[in-house]
């Protein structure tokens, strides 16, 4: 089954489980919806043991330079103001679909996975600029925990763009519309989970000092 | 951009009575409008370029501030993003449970491992 019929399908599921009729579900709720929440919640404890990962390592350098010593924070400022604005672009996609207006949650839809990509864009490129500098994923325990974890984000980040662009093309062949805008909130919800993991990130990481 | 509210996929949780429901003094059930979603992104754009401020420490040196000002600036973005964008203000307190179980799960587990490690010392 392709993507887009995939999340397709997943929204007329959604409509046969409770997104539009509270009753349909034990506790009047979408059973789709609580699951992405509980998913959420599960995913705190998957960054929160990457971030604490990191911060007991920062220091350790084993004399070799560390990722702190190589930090570009008014770029890393740009990328995560570009992730925060794709927050704002997937809640209108999502206002716009609710409201029966294809067109314009297509677009906004479109935007939020332009803008996810010129978030991982700038993520190779300051990881490629790192490596230049002498700080790659092996060379201390410093640099693999912060690789690991921005990798990881980075994953987080590129699947909610796949996601994304599933639900666009289904948009295309008229397979999203107003019935099943329960969709693009689930994938609105992991979006905006990325995002705020990214302000943990950028203000713990980046912002506060190392020592 | 419309200034209509979103409300067709919400559930109608006042006829509900429903133990899930949000408070009756939420604002309504709807959504807000797209206008107040962009006041949001704008007060997000704004703590954020605070944020980034505290790193031109020749500009203005906050000391001892630095660090607990950047953790409440976090706080208030990550406040907002759940609340308004995620939609927590408005939808049933049971995803909000759902969420907060999972993120103090995570905060309590986590302040204990740096704490056995000495991270804090």
């Amino acid at each position: 089954m392709s993507a887009e019929a995939a999340v397709a399908d997943a929204g007329h599921a959604a409509d046969h489980d409770g997104g539009h009729d509270p009753h349909a579900t034990t506790t009047g709720l979408s059973h789709t919806k609580l699951a992405m929440w509980v998913f959420l919640g599960s995913e705190c404890l998957l960054f929160g043991g990457l971030i604490s990962t990191y911060l007991l390592y920062k220091t350790r350098g084993n004399g070799r330079t560390l990722p702190t010593d190589v930090f570009d924070i008014p770029f890393t400022s740009v990328s995560s103001f570009v992730l925060l604005m794709s927050s704002l672009t997937m809640v209108l996609a999502l206002s716009a679909v609710t409201r029966g207006e294809e067109e314009a949650g297509r677009t906004w839809l479109l935007a939020t996975a332009l803008l996810g990509g010129v978030f991982i864009g700038g993520q190779v490129y300051e990881f490629t600029s790192f490596v230049r500098e002498g700080v790659a994923f092996t060379t201390n325990p410093a640099s693999s925990a912060f690789f690991t974890l921005t990798g990881f984000h980075g994953v987080h980040v590129s699947l909610g763009i796949v996601m994304l662009m599933s639900l666009f093309v289904a948009s295309l062949k008229g397979k999203l519309t107003q019935r099943n805008a329960e969709t693009v909130e689930i994938v609105g919800l992991y979006w905006h989970f990325v995002d705020i993991v990214w302000i943990f990130i950028f203000t713990v990481i980046y912002l506060i000092p190392a020592d | 951009m419309s200034d209509t509210t979103v409300s067709e996929h919400t559930e109608p949780a006042a006829d509900r009575h429903d133990e899930h429901a949000p408070d009756e003094h939420d604002e309504g059930h709807d959504h807000p409008s797209d206008w107040a979603y962009v006041k949001i992104a704008v007060v997000l754009a704004v703590v954020t370029g605070l944020e980034v401020f505290t790193y031109f420490e020749t500009v203005l040196d906050w000391g001892a501030f630095l660090v607990p000002s950047l953790i409440f600036m976090m706080i208030v973005k990550f406040y907002l993003v759940v609340t308004w964008f995620m939609h927590l203000r408005f939808d049933s307190k049971l995803f909000g449970r759902m969420f907060t179980a999972g993120l103090i799960l995570a905060v309590g587990v986590y302040l204990v491992t740096l704490t056995v490690f000495e991270f804090w010392v």
